[in-house]
């Protein structure tokens, strides 16, 4: 993994409640760097991610909404945020329910400017 | 489109396959090319051929990695405007199976790899017990391949 992705995954990670994160291939669904927990999956929340972001990139199209800038998709047993980036890419966050989704937000949005 | 299958137990899994990765076409065969079940195909010559390409990958991939010292490789991807293939072996218990997955761009490589896991592993579960099979012989062999082609295409 390069260093600078590297460095902006422990960012995010640093974060209370993370549980790991990830570059995705935005197209493919498949994961180029993650810092990840050992319990997580990261083949499947990256394919899933992907897939997701696809869909809501599409929906966000046909409303005329423009461009997705980032994605929150709560649920009972944890948070999933999506940010895109350059190079066809996605930062991906698994985080517990009560994360402070704001600080995410900031470091995947400096995990996203790393990639470029 | 249509799902057809030469071994039974193969139907449900495959089913389940298509409906969670959205694959356009599926082959599953032996590393020989016979094909037990497919979707998607509807003729048996563009069947027969892409069975004999997937195998012969298969194959060729299996004598590189032991050239290069690896027991085998994992999954092949290829990657097309419009179309990918995913190409991998799925390992049973009487032995491997060459499953080939065509999609399109209403899915991704990543689903199809993470759905694909799935697949081999109800593949596994629903194949039947270990049994003792005969030996090909010349004169079964075209009329075992007149019935393959029978149950796929119903004809």
């Amino acid at each position: 993994m390069s260093p600078d992705l590297e460095r902006a995954l422990d960012r995010i990670s640093r974060v209370r409640g993370v549980r790991g994160s990830m570059y995705v291939a935005a197209d493919d669904g498949i994961v180029v760097a993650r810092l990840l927990m050992e319990t997580v999956n990261g083949k499947a929340v990256a394919a899933l991610a992907a897939s997701l972001a696809r869909k809501v990139e599409g929906a966000a199209a046909a409303t005329g909404a423009g461009r997705v800038r980032f994605l929150q998709m709560d649920a009972a047993d944890g948070t999933l945020l999506i940010a895109p980036a350059p190079r066809d890419l996605l930062v991906v966050t698994l985080a517990d329910p009560r994360v402070n989704v704001g600080l995410c937000r900031f470091e995947m949005m400096r995990a996203a400017e790393a990639a470029a | 489109m249509t799902t057809t299958v030469v071994e039974p137990w193969t139907k449900r899994p495959l089913t389940g396959y298509v409906a969670q990765s959205s694959a356009r076409l599926v082959v599953v065969m032996t590393p020989a090319g016979q094909v037990l079940a497919q979707h998607g195909f509807a003729r048996a010559v563009d069947l027969m051929g892409v069975a004999a390409l997937g195998a012969a990958i298969i194959a060729s991939s299996g004598a590189l990695a032991d050239l290069v010292g690896e027991a085998t490789f994992g999954a092949l991807f290829h990657a097309g405007q419009r179309h990918g293939i995913h190409l991998a072996a799925c390992h049973m218990p009487r032995g491997s199976l060459v499953i080939l997955t065509v999609f399109g761009r209403e899915t991704s490589i990543g689903l199809v790899e993470f759905f694909f896991d799935e697949f081999a592993a109800a593949l596994r579960a629903a194949a039947p017990a270990d049994r003792e099979r005969g030996p090909v012989l010349a004169e079964n062999f075209e009329a075992e391949l007149g019935q393959s082609l029978a149950s796929l295409f119903g004809r």
